[in-house]
């Protein structure tokens, strides 16, 4: 190790004082500064073939199932180049130099030679030829220095040149988290470990999520809802040096979404919004979760809130309804087929549940339970996703009080509800007591509805929650 | 098993208190270790993480792991070749791309996992394998076990009950092998017939062989016995301790990175978007009313997404708009059934509200959805 530093000393004397400038001015260049150095190292510099090396058991040839890179790329020293395979085994073959890929002798599915030239690397001719053993560095055994426990035998990968950035600033290279290829460090990793020390703030990359975006979605609780306020838990990712921005194609559930809201736009929505009074219903809740837990079924608020729509609906069916593409004529849907918001993985998905009007709440329960199931694990069908009339989206689960939900086409209302919160409220006696109250946001398709029919509708659905006992009266 | 486990267990947790004690840190030329853990993809993330971080210069390392059920596929394999996609979603069982090369297998708690690390320089397939054909005689000499110069163990020289694929990086390698202990043939034989047709591909297929386990061979047999004579003869072997060290894969203390890498081999991208580029040409024959349609399909799957998809549907069976906008929706999307089951229905609810329309569309993308 001593002999390669005396000889790469002379070859490297430039990347030095470059360094010693960019740390007397202010941190936020580091980038800038990084990529012309970057450049600038790349100029005219000689090919050279980099060989397939031996793989050993008197392989002779194998072949290149995938490229990392293609040509005109940087590569480092140490970064994965190919994977190749034979006979079972999958290779990955690695760069010996630093430089630029100028050729590529191989497509994917071609064989390959052992011996025979894989890529053509241009060398930046200032920094020569690296040697050709591995250049890895083992910590010394000092388990006094370190107080958390510390893995024997790590292997500390890095270039030549950053380790000498590490020395020449005092940094054990043990002390850095690589974030290279192979947890290799980077010569980012040193800039940023020095900018910590000097409480140099850098700009944060686009890449670092701190808070998941909020969206009008929700979940359908497997377990039973508490409604309880989740702080949204910080999702730490680590920042890359680079502050890029990036590109994607719309695809999957976003372009469902893209073309969902788009139609929805065609529709005049007008909102309704009112506080629901639940105090009783969660006693009821209460009382009714151990039997249903013993029928093996998880039963949350939602199963009273979609039985209430429909009993509702029943009373006023245009909220059930669908306005053809000329606003010609309105189809009163026979079947309440209510679906429900869920957030998953991937995003935004409403299955429904069939024919509510004649389904009872323990029904509705072992429905939703099902879907919810089918839901998260990615297999809901066509059938499930498709015939929706009405929806309902609890949006509270995450957060939230008043919300102006997006009707889906081809239906003409939706509901989203916040969460519950204990507030205090005035009781027939002029007394305060503690309530448990909900809000709920309507949203409507004004062309064939109007504010009274949604007023009425709420008011009727609300009635049933807040007394869940005259539900019983209406019961089919 | 289930005791010994245990104790070990208890014997490590006082132990690992002293960073002293810590098991990676013996100077003997081997170390023997075994997981906690019986899923997949922490597994293979152990795998990838000793590949990554251990020094092998001066100690190899034998790997010993079970899976609960789940079929892992070669490094450069098709899912879609190689297995039954839909019975592994509704059987829960899981798949999970590893990153060494070869064909794909079946594991469950009935199969035993043994990887051999060393450096790139003493990579060996052969002699590991003589090693666990020399336990397993020592176990039971009436066996009839051999290794063929394919990289398998044949039992009575027919029956496959072994598998090897292997890993090389710059300065260490892995060679890993099955073992047949006592596996459910049924659903092994099920789960790994594919039921795609029309695809093609350059992806490595899997060679299918005549499996059979140890435990019909010599009913006394049980997984822990085997793995413990096969750590027994590597003990000999590389002159150490016959002890079995205990890891839990999802310790970040000791393992620092490994739940990253555990993530990282869950993720759609890794699993079915590493698929190398592939072609689906087929004909759908829908029973429609009183007639059978032929839709012919072709698509270009390249990275796991749809890149050209081509439905030739009989003229005006679908307005002439919709069909385009299927087309022009799947273009780009995973090949993935829940995410053309999102992509269909959505479409459905921005085209005319018509019963008819409404069944053969869902007709179609039934159908559509059966090929992914």
């Amino acid at each position: 190790v001593c002999i390669h530093r005396v000889r790469s000393c002379s070859s490297i004397r430039f990347i030095k004082s470059k360094y010693v400038c960019v740390f007397d001015k202010s941190a936020l260049k580091f980038s800038h500064q990084q990529r012309l150095f970057r450049t600038s190292a790349v100029s005219c510099g000689q090919i050279v073939q980099f060989k397939l090396s031996d793989i050993g058991e008197g392989i002779t040839e194998v072949t290149v199932k995938e490229w990392y890179i293609k040509e005109g790329d940087s590569v480092s020293q140490f970064d994965s180049i190919c994977e190749v395979q034979s006979d079972k085994a999958s290779v990955t073959i690695t760069s010996r130099y630093d430089g630029v890929i100028r050729k590529l002798h191989y497509s994917i599915d071609d064989i390959a030679f052992v011996g025979k030239p894989l890529v053509d690397i241009e060398i930046d001719a200032s920094k020569g030829v690296s040697p050709e053993e591995d250049v890895v560095e083992t910590p010394p055994m000092s388990h006094e220095e370190h107080t958390h426990q510390e893995i024997k035998g790590h292997k500390t990968l890095a270039t030549p040149a950053v380790r000498r950035l590490a020395m020449e600033n005092n940094i054990k290279l043990s002390e850095i988290v690589g974030t290279g290829k192979d947890n290799r460090i980077l010569k980012e990793d040193i800039l940023n470990y020095l900018a910590k020390q000097t409480g140099a703030i850098l700009p944060p990359s686009p890449k670092a999520e701190i808070v998941p975006p909020p969206r009008k979605t929700e979940t359908v609780p497997a377990a039973p809802r508490d409604k309880a306020q989740k702080i949204p838990v910080p999702v730490s990712r680590p920042i890359a040096f680079s502050g890029k921005d990036k590109t994607e194609p719309v695809t999957g559930f976003q372009k469902a979404m893209v073309k969902t809201m788009s139609a929805a736009l065609k529709i005049p929505h007008f909102g309704y919004c009112d506080e629901i009074d639940l105090t009783q219903l969660v006693q009821l809740r209460e009382e009714l979760k151990p039997l249903a837990e013993l029928r093996g079924v998880k039963l949350s608020f939602m199963p009273f809130f979609i039985k209430a729509a429909s009993l509702g609906l029943l009373q006023y069916p245009i909220l059930n309804a669908s306005l053809d593409e000329n606003c010609q004529n309105v189809t009163y849907k026979a079947s309440h087929n209510i679906g429900v918001a869920m957030d998953t993985e991937q995003g935004l998905i409403v299955p429904n549940v069939k024919n509510v009007q004649v389904c009872s709440v323990f029904d509705i329960a072992v429905e939703l339970n099902r879907l919810q199931s089918l839901g998260s694990a990615g297999q809901l069908g066509t059938s499930d996703l498709t015939g929706g009339t009405f929806t309902l989206s609890n949006i509270g689960t995450i957060g939230g009080t008043y919300a102006k939900a997006v009707i889906l086409p081809p239906e003409v209302a939706i509901g989203a509800l916040g969460k519950i919160q204990v507030l205090p409220r005035f009781n027939g006696k002029g007394e305060v007591f503690k309530a448990q109250i909900m809000n709920v946001s309507w949203s409507a398709d004004h062309r064939i509805i109007d504010g009274a029919t949604m007023a009425r509708f709420s008011n009727l659905w609300k009635s049933y929650l807040e007394n869940p006992a005259s539900m019983l009266l209406d019961l089919k | 098993m289930v005791l010994q486990s245990l104790k070990n267990c208890l014997w490590l947790s006082c132990v690992l208190r002293t960073p002293k004690a810590f098991f990676w840190s013996t100077a003997s030329g081997g170390l023997i270790i075994q997981s906690v853990s019986n899923d997949v993809y922490q597994n293979l993330a152990v795998e990838d993480w000793i590949h990554d971080h251990m020094d092998l210069e001066k100690q190899q390392v034998l790997f010993l792991w079970r899976n609960s059920p789940a079929v892992v596929i070669g490094r450069h394999q098709n899912p879609w070749q190689e297995c039954n996609l839909k019975l592994l979603r509704e059987n829960n069982i899981k798949l999970a791309r590893r990153r060494s090369g070869g064909g794909t297998v079946y594991h469950d708690l009935g199969n035993i996992n043994l990887t051999f690390f060393t450096t790139r320089k003493k990579y060996e397939r052969m002699k590991n394998l003589k090693l666990i054909v020399k336990a397993l005689k020592a176990l039971q000499p009436q066996l009839d076990v051999h290794v063929t110069d394919r990289y398998d163990i044949l039992l009575d020289r027919q029956y496959k009950i072994s598998g090897t694929a292997a890993k090389l990086g710059r300065t260490s390698a892995y060679h890993h092998c099955t073992l047949l202990c006592n596996t459910d043939k049924f659903v092994l034989s099920s789960v790994l017939r594919s039921p795609y047709k029309g695809l093609k591909s350059n992806a490595t297929p899997s060679v299918p062989a005549l499996v059979k386990n140890l435990f019909e061979k010599d009913p006394s047999l049980t997984s822990e016995m085997l793995l413990d004579a096969i750590a027994k003869e590597y003990a000999m072997q590389h002159q150490i301790d016959h002890h079995i060290n205990l890891l839990n894969p999802a310790d970040e203390t000791l393992l620092p990175g490994i739940s990253h890498k555990t993530k990282e081999l869950q993720t759609w991208e890794w699993v079915y978007g590493k698929t190398p580029k592939f072609s689906v040409s087929t004909c759908l024959n829908m029973a429609y009313k009183d007639s059978v349609l032929d839709v012919k399909v072709n698509m270009d799957v390249k990275h796991g997404r749809i890149e050209v998809c081509n439905i030739d549907l009989p003229e005006q069976w679908l307005p002439p708009g919709l069909s385009s906008e299927l087309v022009k929706s799947l273009t780009g999307s995973k090949f993935c059934p829940n995410e053309t089951t999102t992509l269909v229905t959505t479409l459905l609810r921005v085209c005319p509200q018509d019963d008819e329309l409404h069944s053969r569309w869902s007709l179609l993308c039934e159908n559509m959805i059966m090929l992914m």
